[in-house]
């Protein structure tokens, strides 16, 4: 081969580069390692990690049985080793799978338009306000104080160095959800949008018309985020937000230490061309036979540059495949049968105990440990082997004795009783 | 038609209907356990208002038209257990199965970012090892792995530049980005709140350091140079290049998305980079999966470090934990640590290689490069004439005058049995044909490669009508894309 094209050694390959740019040393790094040296060295790894425990932690990563036909589907090596499906004569099993993708987000969500998928639920926040920026000419956000912390970092950031204005509001320190006062207050003609979570980080679902009305008449959109997509199938979809984001690791996305998982983003038609990343349109081929495509490309980065939508370019979907699997199998009954298992597991796991908030909850809920402290409640528990919930005060300062806990599908009753006995 | 072409015959494949039309009422494919705690009324936990009644026209089908459905479409797809995969700037190398089955190890896929770091030493040490060894790849002082793909570094990147120069005193407003970039790199300037200011390219496909020089005042921020760049060549002045723009005291950002041409043999922080990406999901990797998930971990020299997302990964008394008093930080680019099971694989290529390993890999991605470029010239223009690092590309001139474009070249290959090049990009070469077969392909597929563009060559001679309506050997013939963009339908409706 070096022959072919000219060259004496391999060497030859970069010796045009300038000499003050090539690495004069090895890399230090260990020589390579064999498939069982690798395969053990990160069993050691997992060893260290948390194994064998019961967990009622939530807080935006959710512990959700995966269906076996979901790794199987996605370990396909057509799906797994394939790439974003530009040449869609030989990507119709990617194109088809985003399609029904996108229908199916639509269908839980009461949207009428959603993408191939976003990085995640987090940054998906960011994406849908600055969409609502440009819908509205505005560049003020009202972010609701019961959003998942760590997505609000993640917006602060964003906006901070696009030169964009997010200001809080509250939540009504007894029931849980928005201050509705509050945000009234801050409406004006400045809003771009309002953002609530729903259920919000408390776990309690929110009255998503109510702030739709405030929104509108100010001119602002509503942004809905969710992070425990399960809640979909026996709650309410957010039919009157204008943009919904949300994370849909619950739908058999292991919790994988906080990622990979993905995100949706979703909206009315009016706004499609507006949405960032990648979106699968159905069309025709040459034959007439449907076929499916990548589509409406000139709102995305490789097209239209610095006047994109967004730079979103991979997004995740393989991950979103396990999804589109997930919603498969458990389809139009079996997602309302595991919500009401959600909604049944968290009810009894929260009954007796102490709850400073009164809102209606699905699967976790904020609670006050009796006669400790939510740190030495969780110590407890890890001698039975158990991992309780979130310590709340290192987001909320005036929750600093509150556990936000979930229980899922997955929690057994002896360990439900378990923490309900260290609790009381 | 004949049946056999190239290295392609045509087998049976199944049609398939959508999930929503193969949907009967009252079919189902799950199973859940019998539930154990008393059952809860919806509408009274709830309230009324807040319980839907039914999720509309979800699917509803059983567990094997779920697998037939699946891998029925499967069939329809290309990858790169197939065979070659020479997308330009996508480094579509072999996905090692053993990344695949260290990431689904339980303590490691089951592991909640909020459990106490007293039970996650293991995932944050796989971390600190893969922030060691890129830091040592990429010539960097510290690693962020929070980034979950390339465009998501760049925007990281970014920002670090603009926190860094604020501490400085003045964040500046531009950001120097050249003709032959990346869509993401001018978008991610904008999004970072930049104005980006477009550099025309030399003749050679590289940043002419005069045209920088008179470019380059204090009101620039960065430059976003991709190197190699996009027509797999190295920027020769990368050293003075990186001198003008400090000079200047703007930062230089590099895009390190065809990394694959250097590790092991250059390293960007020894010829003057303060700042870049790397595609994990390139270079190390990990399957792009129908087009993502990726990571964009962002290496940089020790001046940017204070500004590094948080939560930072730190050493104490022998115990990894998180640190999150970075006052300096730019903040939060995503919820929890980045996109840890893709680290995950990452890190086991880089172990399955070791230091020499990746060095080889590097010199055989340069070799099928350079490979391909020399047995291809004789039928298609070469963009340009400056060496080719790990991918190569063509304009087609040529062909264009006999009226087929690249685009038709590519719907032809796909006849031949191979997925297409990267098709018209960069935008500066005319019709490009880009073209980066990695070091994962054996000789053999790279010759059969090379005959198939060659006979699609001698084709357009003889027959360019032919080739203009490919391909013919696929299960859907070429797909109407302006349709699609005109009449938008982007949901399955009753
Ligand atoms: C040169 C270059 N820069 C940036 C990117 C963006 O990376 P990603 O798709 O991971 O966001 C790509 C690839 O798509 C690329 O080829």
């Amino acid at each position: 081969m070096l022959d072919a094209c000219g060259l004496k050694s391999l060497d030859d390959l970069y010796s045009h580069l300038p000499a003050e740019a090539l690495f004069p040393r090895s890399l230090d790094i260990p020589a390579g390692k064999s498939e069982y040296e690798i395969s053990d060295y990160f069993k050691q790894q997992a060893a260290k990690n948390a194994n064998g425990y019961a967990s009622f932690l939530g807080a935006g990563v959710y512990a959700h049985y995966r269906p076996v036909l979901c790794d199987v589907v996605v370990s396909r090596g057509e799906f797994l080793t394939s790439y974003t499906p530009y040449q869609a004569e030989i990507a119709q099993g990617t194109l088809t799978t985003i399609f029904e993708f996108q229908t199916m987000v639509c269908q839980l969500t009461g949207m009428e338009v959603a993408n191939a998928s976003m990085y995640d639920g987090s940054t998906a926040v960011p994406e849908a306000a600055m969409m609502a920026a440009r819908v509205t000419g505005r560049h003020k956000f009202l972010v609701a104080s019961n959003l998942h912390p760590e997505y609000r970092e993640v917006l602060d950031t964003a906006a901070r160095n696009a030169q964009l204005h997010v200001e809080p509001f509250g939540y009504d320190s007894k029931t849980g959800t928005i201050d509705i006062a509050g945000l009234e207050s801050k409406l004006d003609k400045d809003i771009a949008c309002v953002i609530l979570q729903s259920p919000n980080f408390f776990g309690i679902v929110e009255n998503i018309k109510q702030a739709s009305e405030l929104a509108h008449k100010h001119g602002a959109l509503l942004v809905v985020v969710f992070s425990e997509a399960v809640s979909l199938g026996l709650v309410e979809p957010p039919r009157d937000a204008d943009i919904v984001v949300g994370e849909l690791q619950s739908f058999a996305i292991s919790p994988s230490y906080g990622g990979p998982f993905a995100g949706i983003i979703a909206t009315k038609e009016k706004y499609m061309r507006q949405i960032p990343g990648r979106l699968v349109g159905e069309t025709k081929d040459a034959d007439g036979n449907r076929a499916f495509c990548l589509t409406l490309s000139t709102r995305e980065q490789h097209i239209r540059r610095e006047k994109a939508t967004s730079n979103i370019c991979t997004n995740q979907a393989l991950i979103a495949l396990m999804a589109t699997v997930f919603m498969s199998v458990y389809g139009k009954q079996g997602l309302r049968e595991l919500a009401e298992q959600n909604l049944a597991k968290a009810h009894y796991l929260a009954k007796g105990l102490d709850l400073p908030f009164s809102g209606p909850f699905f699967n976790e809920f904020v609670a006050r440990p009796k006669g400790r402290t939510p740190e030495e409640a969780n110590a407890a528990l890890l001698e039975k082997k158990i991992i309780g919930g979130l310590p709340l005060g290192r987001f909320f300062p005036e929750l600093k004795d509150s556990l936000l806990l979930c229980a899922t599908e997955m929690s057994k009753r002896a360990d439900i009783d378990a923490v309900k006995e260290v609790l009381l | 038609m004949p049946k056999t072409l190239g290295k392609i015959r045509p087998h049976l494949t199944q049609n398939e209907s959508l999930l929503f039309e193969l949907s009967h009422p009252g079919k189902t494919g799950y199973q859940l356990p019998e539930l154990d705690v008393p059952a809860v009324d919806a509408a009274e936990a709830l309230g009324g208002e807040n319980v839907r009644t039914e999720i509309e026209h979800f699917p509803e089908v059983s567990e094997v038209e779920v697998i037939r459905h699946f891998t029925r479409l499967s069939t329809w797809n290309y990858g790169i257990d197939l065979g070659l995969f020479p997308l330009g700037s996508c480094t579509m190398k072999y996905n090692p199965r053993i990344n695949e089955a260290v990431a689904r190890i339980e303590g490691l896929a089951w592991a909640h970012p909020y459990q106490p770091e007293s039970l996650s030493q293991g995932a944050m040490e796989i971390a600190a090892v893969l922030e060691q060894y890129l830091g040592e790849i990429f010539g960097m002082d510290a690693v962020t792995l929070q980034p979950a793909a390339g465009a998501h570094g760049e925007y990281t990147g970014i920002m670090l530049v603009r926190a860094y120069l604020e501490s400085q005193g003045n964040p500046r407003k531009k950001v120097l980005v050249p003709d032959s970039a990346h869509g993401t790199n001018p978008a991610t300037a904008i999004i970072a709140g930049y104005e980006v200011a477009t550099l025309k390219s030399n003749e050679q496909g590289m940043i002419d350091p005069a045209v920088l020089e008179a470019a380059v005042d204090d009101t620039v921020a960065a430059m976003m140079i991709t190197n190699p760049n996009t027509v797999g060549v190295f920027e020769e002045n990368i050293v003075k290049i990186a001198g003008i723009l400090h000079a200047k005291g703007a930062q230089v950002y590099m895009d390190g998305a065809n990394l694959n041409a250097l590790v092991g043999v250059a390293r960007p922080g020894d010829f003057g980079i303060d700042v870049l990406h790397s595609n994990l999901h390139k270079t190390f990797s990990t399957p792009h999966g129908g087009g993502g998930p990726g990571a964009g971990a962002v290496g940089v020299k020790s001046h940017l470090e204070p500004f590094l997302p948080t939560p930072r990964l730190r050493q104490a008394n022998g115990q990894w934990t998180w640190d999150y008093n970075c006052p300096q930080s730019i903040g939060r680019v995503r919820a929890y640590y980045g996109n840890f099971g893709v680290l995950v694989r990452a890190l086991a290529y880089i172990m399955a290689h070791g230091g020499p390993g990746l060095r080889n890999a590097t010199l055989d991605a340069l070799l099928n490069a350079n490979y391909l470029r020399a047995k291809l010239a004789p039928y298609f223009q070469i963009a340009y004439n400056a060496p080719s690092m790990h991918e190569c590309v063509f304009e087609d001139t040529r062909q264009e005058s006999k009226g087929v474009r690249t685009g038709d070249i590519a719907k032809r290959l796909i006849d031949y049995g191979f997925h297409p090049y990267t098709v018209s990009f960069p935008m500066i070469v005319h019709g490009a044909l880009m073209i980066e077969p990695t070091e994962t392909e054996s000789k053999q597929e790279l010759d059969a490669f090379c005959e198939s563009l060659i006979a699609i060559a001698n084709e357009i001679d003889t027959d360019p009508e032919m080739v203009k309506h490919a391909p013919y050997m696929t299960r859907t013939s070429r797909v109407d894309e302006v349709t699609a963009a005109r009449k938008p339908i982007v949901r399955w409706k009753p």
